[in-house]
C-alpha cells in the first residue's frame, strides 16, 4: 500500500468510517460551500471613517507610521518626504501594479523609481495593498508582477499605499472580496497579511524591531473611504 | 524505534540540573511573570475572546471528525494550483521525501523555517548526514542550532538562554567577525544575525518550513511569524516544502480566521502576529519571485491512533505555547528538562501519543493538575483529563514505580474499609501527636522523606476529627 | 426555618486526620447558618488513586461515599480540591452506568465546597467573628478552577471585624502541592512552593489562609522551614471565630471543650 493509501486507511479506521458514508460528505460539502463566518469581533464594525481611523491607530499600536493622504497623486510628495526624513537614498523599488504606474512620480525629481522584484539589494520598496484590515491594523499583500512578494520582505524599509475604501473592519469582508475577485480556484501565489514591522523578542525577550524583514512599514492611506 | 535526541526517561535527573541551573532559572523567570500579564492584558481587550474560543474548539472538533475528507479536498486543490502533496506514515518517511526533493533539485543548502514537526522528524541531523546543510533562520532557532540543543519552547525556542550565553555563543561561532567587536547591546546581536541570516536566504536551494494550518477549500498552508524569516524561507529558493502533520487542516479562510484570532494572542500577546501568509502552489506564469517547485508532505507519525479515541482532543492544539507559559512546572524547570521535542502540558499529553508512554512516563505525572493550562487553552484542550488517561494507562501496564503502587494499594484497601481504616488511622494520629506534641511540626519523619526534605511537617491532634465527633455526639 | 436544612459533612482525609479544629469549624459556621449537621463514617473521596490512575479502587471508593452521603440535603466539605472530585470527577468514574447514573447525578448536584455553600447557597452575607491582623488569601487551583470559587472567601472575610485582607501576589498560582505531586517530584515541588513562600512574606500578613488543608501544610511547612514568621490557617477557622494553635505551631495545655476563643462580634445580624 501506499503511504496516502496507508494513511487514509488508518483514518477511516479510527474514526469508524468508510469514506461514502453521504451525511459526512454532505456535511463537508455544505461546509465548503457555504463557509460559515463565525465569531466576528464588535472591535472593527464602524462606519467608513471611523474605521480608517481605527485602522491607523492599529497600525501605529504595532508600531508601523501611518499618513493619511487625500489623493493617490500625494504619495509621490509623501514617499519623497519619508525618505528625506530617515536620510534614506533616494530610491524606491516597486511593483507593476498600475495604481502606482500611474502616479505622478514625475513630480519628484530627485526620486530614482524602478520596478520589479527585490534582489535583497534595495533599501526601499513601495507597494499597493489590496485591502486593509481595520481590526487589527493588518495590510492584505497579493503576490504577483504588480505586488512582488519580495518587496514585502527584503528592503529595509516598507511604504504600503492602500485605498481608503479598500479597509475592511474585518478579515472575513476581505475574504469575501478575494473569492469575488480572484476566485477560489485561482487564488494569489501567496497573500500575505502584514501587520506591522518585522520584530523578534528572541533575545532573552527584548522587543526588537527589523529581524529579518523590514525593519520600518509605513502605510499611506489614500483617498476617501467607502 | 530510536528517537533522536530522547531523554525523557530522564526527566527527574534533567529536573535536578535545571533547578541548580542558575541562568536557566533567571532566563526562566522572564517567562512566567511578563508573558501572562501581557495574554491577559491582550485577551481583556476582546469580549468576543471566549466565543472566539469556543468557535475554534468546534471548528476543530468538526474538521478532526471528517478529516479523511478535508484532506482529500486540500490535495486536490493543492495540486490544481501547482502544488505537490506527499504522504508520510512515519518519520522515517517523512525524511526520505524530503531528501529525494532535495537530491532532485541538487540542493546543497536548506534555509528552514521553523517546522517543530521538522524538529519531531529530527530533520537536520539527517540532512547534515546526507551532506546537506540545513541553517535555522527563526533567530531562535538559530540560536539552539548553534548550541547543538533542542528548543525548550515551541514559540519562543531560546527562551531558556540569557543575552549572555547568546553573546558567547555568537563569538565562539561567527568567527569571521572582529573577536573585539562590542555585542553587548541586543540590537548590535540581533543585526550580526540578520546579515549573516540574510546570506543564506539569499544563498539557499530549498526552503523548508512548517504550517500553522493548512487550508482545505484553497489547497493553502499558513506560516505566520513574526520575524519575516519563514517568508524570505519560502519565497526565495527554487524549491519549497512544507512539513505539516494531518491535523493541520482546517476547512475554509472564514474557519482559519477564527484560529487566527486566538493564535497569537494566546502565543504571544499580539493581536495579530506580523506576517501571517497564506501560500497556494509555486510562482505563476509572469510571477517575478517566488518558488518553482511547491511540496506539502502530510505526516501521521502516531496522530492517526489518537483520532476517534480518548485522547482524540490533543489533535485540536494549535501550537500557541498558552499552556506551558502558565504552567508552574515548566517555569521551574524549562522545556529541556521534558527530554523531547514538545514540553509543557501539550508536551505532556502528545510525547507519549508520539514516542510511546513508556519512554515518557515521567511526563504527565510532573503535573499538579492546577488546570491553569486548560484554562488558557485557545481550543479548550483539557490538558489534565488527557495526562490523567496516560496515567491511568500507566498503572494498567504496571508502569508505574512499585513503591508508589505498594502505598496505594495499602491505602486503597484501607480507605475502602471504614473501620479498619479508622483503628489504623487512631493509631497513627496518636502516635504522631504524641510526638509532635513538643514542637507542633516535625523537620523529620521516617517515611516522609520527600515531603521533610524541603518543608515542616505539622503535628496532628491525638485523635482524629471522627472520633472526636463521636464523643461530641454523645456528650451533647 | 421550615424545613430543617441536613448537611453532611464530607470533612476531608487531611482535616480528618492531621486538623481536626477546621471540621468544628466548619460544624460552627454551618450551624450558624442555620443546617443541621451530621458526619457518617467516611474515609477519603478517592482522589490520591483517581490521580494515580487507579480508577478502580476510586470507583470502590465512591460508591462507598456515595451510599453514606446521597441522603442529605447537602454534601459540604471544607476544601475545593474534595468538593471539586466529588461533584466534577465522580460522574467520570460512572459515565455509561445506567444502575448508578442517576444516583450520581442526584448526588453530585448536593456537592458543595464550605465558604461557596455558605454564600452562595444558604445566603451567608455575614460572620460574627473578630481577628487582630493582616491576612492573605492563597486561591487553591480546583476551588478556583473547577468550582469558581474567588468571590466568597472574600465576601466573608471582608465581614470579619478588624480583619485587613492583603492581596497575594499571583495568588492563583499553584502552590506545588498537587496531592502526589509534592512527594513523586519532591525538588520541582519546593521551587514551586518557595516562590510561593517569597510572595507570601512579601504580602505584609501575617497570616496565610486558603481553603484547602493540603495547600496549606505545603506552604506552612515551607513558611516554617524558611523561618518566615507567618502563620497559616483554613479560612474557615478565622471565620468561625476559632483560636486554635495555627498550623504546625505548638498546643498549648488546652481544657476540653473550650476550642472556640471569644472572640466574636456582639450581634450577628
Amino acid at each position: 500500500m501506499t503511504a496516502r493509501a496507508t494513511l487514509f486507511a488508518s483514518i477511516r479506521q479510527s474514526l469508524g468510517v468508510t469514506g461514502d458514508e453521504p451525511a459526512r460528505c454532505a456535511a463537508v460539502a455544505d461546509r465548503l460551500k457555504q463557509h460559515p463566518r463565525g465569531v466576528i469581533p464588535a472591535r472593527g464594525q464602524l462606519p467608513p471613517q471611523e474605521r480608517v481611523k481605527l485602522f491607523a491607530e492599529m497600525v501605529e499600536a504595532a508600531a508601523g507610521t501611518a499618513a493619511t493622504l487625500p489623493s493617490a497623486d500625494d504619495v509621490p510628495a509623501a514617499v519623497a518626504a519619508l525618505l528625506r526624513r530617515h536620510n534614506l537614498p533616494m530610491q524606491i523599488r516597486r511593483g507593476d501594479d498600475p495604481r502606482l504606474a500611474a502616479l505622478p512620480w514625475g513630480n519628484e525629481r530627485t526620486l530614482e523609481v524602478s520596478a520589479g522584484a527585490s534582489d535583497g539589494h534595495q533599501l526601499v520598496s513601495v507597494s499597493h495593498a489590496f485591502a486593509g484590515v481595520a481590526e487589527t491594523g493588518t495590510l492584505v499583500m497579493a503576490s504577483g508582477p504588480d505586488n512582488p512578494t519580495t518587496l514585502n520582505f527584503l528592503p529595509d524599509t516598507h511604504i504600503v499605499v492602500v485605498d481608503a475604501k479598500d479597509i475592511a473592519g474585518d478579515y472575513e469582508t476581505v475574504w469575501a472580496r478575494v473569492r469575488e475577485i480572484f476566485g477560489i480556484e485561482a487564488l494569489p501565489r501567496a497573500i500575505n497579511m502584514i501587520t506591522g514591522p518585522s520584530r523578534s523578542a528572541d533575545i532573552a525577550q527584548i522587543l526588537i524591531l527589523g529581524a529579518h524583514g523590514p525593519r520600518r512599514l509605513h502605510v499611506l492611506i489614500v483617498g476617501d473611504a467607502a | 524505534m530510536s528517537i533522536a535526541h530522547l531523554t525523557s526517561p530522564a526527566f527527574k535527573e534533567n529536573a535536578k540540573g535545571a533547578l541548580a541551573d542558575a541562568q536557566l532559572q533567571s532566563a526562566m523567570h522572564g517567562v512566567e511573570t511578563g508573558v501572562v500579564d501581557r495574554r491577559r492584558a491582550t485577551v481583556a481587550k476582546l469580549p468576543e475572546f471566549e466565543a472566539l474560543r469556543d468557535s475554534a474548539r468546534d471548528i476543530k472538533n468538526h474538521t478532526l471528525a471528517h478529516l479523511d475528507l478535508y484532506l482529500e479536498q486540500f490535495e486536490s486543490r493543492c495540486i490544481a494550483a501547482g502544488g505537490n502533496v506527499h504522504y508520510a506514515v512515519t518519520a522515517d518517511e517523512a525524511r526520505a521525501k524530503v531528501l529525494e526533493i532535495c537530491r532532485k533539485a541538487n540542493a546543497k543548502l536548506v534555509t528552514k523555517g521553523k517546522s517543530m514537526i521538522g524538529e519531531e522528524i529530527a530533520i537536520n541531523d539527517f540532512l547534515e548526514e546526507n551532506g546537506i546543510a540545513p541553517v535555522e533562520t527563526d533567530l531562535g532557532e538559530y540560536l539552539v542550532q548553534i548550541r547543538h540543543e533542542l528548543p525548550s519552547h515551541i514559540i519562543m525556542p531560546a527562551v531558556h538562554l540569557t543575552q549572555e550565553q547568546i553573546e558567547a555563543d555568537f563569538r565562539r561561532v561567527h568567527t569571521h567577525l572582529p573577536a573585539d567587536r562590542q555585542l553587548v547591546e541586543p540590537q548590535t546581536l540581533l543585526t550580526e544575525a540578520r546579515v549573516i541570516l540574510r546570506d543564506r536566504f539569499l544563498a539557499a536551494d530549498v526552503g523548508i518550513t512548517g504550517a500553522n494550518f493548512l487550508i482545505a477549500e484553497t489547497g493553502t498552508s499558513i506560516i505566520v511569524t513574526n520575524e519575516g524569516n519563514g517568508d524570505l524561507t519560502q519565497t526565495l529558493p527554487r524549491v519549497h516544502i512544507v512539513l505539516a502533520s494531518i491535523e493541520k487542516v482546517v476547512p475554509t479562510l472564514e474557519d482559519v480566521s477564527q484560529l487566527l484570532r486566538v493564535l497569537a494572542r494566546s502565543a504571544t500577546a499580539q493581536e495579530m502576529s506580523v506576517y501571517t501568509t497564506f501560500s497556494t502552489g509555486p510562482r505563476r506564469d509572469g510571477d517575478p519571485d517566488g518558488p518553482n517547485e511547491y511540496h506539502v508532505i502530510i505526516l501521521d507519525n502516531g496522530r492517526t491512533a489518537m483520532l476517534g479515541g480518548q485522547l482524540a482532543e490533543m489533535l485540536r492544539c494549535i501550537r500557541c505555547g498558552a499552556c506551558m507559559n502558565h504552567c508552574p512546572v515548566y517555569a521551574a524547570v524549562g522545556g529541556h528538562t521534558y527530554g523531547w521535542v514538545y514540553p509543557g502540558p501539550m508536551g505532556a499529553v502528545l510525547t507519549p501519543s508520539i514516542v510511546g508512554i513508556e519512554n515518557a512516563g515521567h511526563l504527565p505525572n510532573a503535573s499538579t493538575f492546577c488546570g491553569r493550562c486548560e484554562e488558557v487553552c485557545p481550543v479548550r484542550i483539557p490538558l489534565p483529563k488527557l495526562m490523567r488517561h496516560w496515567r491511568e494507562r500507566e498503572f494498567e501496564r504496571h508502569l508505574s514505580p512499585a513503591t508508589v503502587r505498594t502505598g496505594l494499594a495499602a491505602w486503597g484497601y484501607l480507605a475502602t474499609r471504614p473501620r479498619l481504616y479508622a483503628v489504623a488511622m487512631s493509631l497513627f494520629v496518636f502516635a504522631l501527636g504524641l510526638m509532635g506534641r513538643l514542637f507542633g511540626r516535625f523537620r523529620w519523619l521516617p517515611l516522609a522523606g520527600s515531603w521533610t526534605r524541603h518543608r515542616d511537617f505539622p503535628a496532628p491532634d491525638v485523635q482524629t476529627f471522627q472520633a472526636q465527633w463521636k464523643r461530641r455526639v454523645r456528650t451533647r | 426555618m421550615n424545613k430543617e436544612t441536613r448537611v453532611g459533612l464530607f470533612v476531608t482525609c487531611l482535616v480528618d486526620l492531621i486538623r481536626p479544629a477546621v471540621g468544628f469549624a466548619a460544624v460552627k459556621l454551618l450551624e450558624d447558618a442555620g443546617c443541621t449537621v451530621e458526619v457518617p463514617v467516611q474515609t477519603c473521596c478517592g482522589q490520591p488513586a483517581f490521580n494515580s490512575g487507579d480508577r478502580a479502587t476510586t470507583r470502590e471508593i465512591a460508591e462507598q461515599v456515595i451510599a453514606a452521603f446521597e441522603n442529605y440535603d447537602y454534601v459540604v466539605a471544607p476544601s475545593g480540591s474534595c468538593a471539586g472530585m466529588l461533584k466534577t470527577h465522580y460522574p467520570e468514574l460512572f459515565a455509561g452506568d445506567a444502575a448508578w447514573a442517576p444516583r450520581v447525578e442526584t448526588f453530585c448536584g448536593k456537592i458543595h465546597e464550605l465558604v461557596s455553600f455558605l454564600v452562595d447557597v444558604m445566603k451567608v452575607s455575614k460572620v460574627a467573628a473578630a481577628f487582630d491582623g493582616a491576612v492573605t488569601y492563597h486561591d487553591s487551583c480546583s476551588g478556583l478552577r473547577e468550582l469558581g470559587i474567588k468571590a466568597q472567601p472574600r465576601k466573608l472575610l471582608a465581614s470579619v471585624q478588624g480583619l485587613e485582607l492583603k492581596e497575594l501576589y499571583d495568588s492563583d498560582v499553584c502552590c506545588g502541592f498537587g496531592g502526589t505531586f509534592c512527594v513523586k517530584y519532591p525538588d520541582i515541588s519546593n521551587t514551586i512552593v518557595s516562590k510561593k513562600a517569597e510572595h507570601i512574606a512579601a504580602s505584609g500578613a501575617q497570616t496565610l489562609l486558603a481553603g484547602d488543608l493540603g495547600c496549606l501544610m505545603n506552604m506552612a511547612g515551607k513558611l516554617q522551614r524558611l523561618g518566615k514568621k507567618v502563620s497559616a490557617r483554613h479560612v474557615a477557622e478565622v471565620l468561625a471565630g476559632m483560636n486554635e494553635p495555627a498550623i504546625g505551631e505548638r498546643s498549648d495545655a488546652r481544657k476540653s471543650g473550650h476550642r472556640f476563643s471569644v472572640r466574636r462580634r456582639e450581634t450577628m445580624t
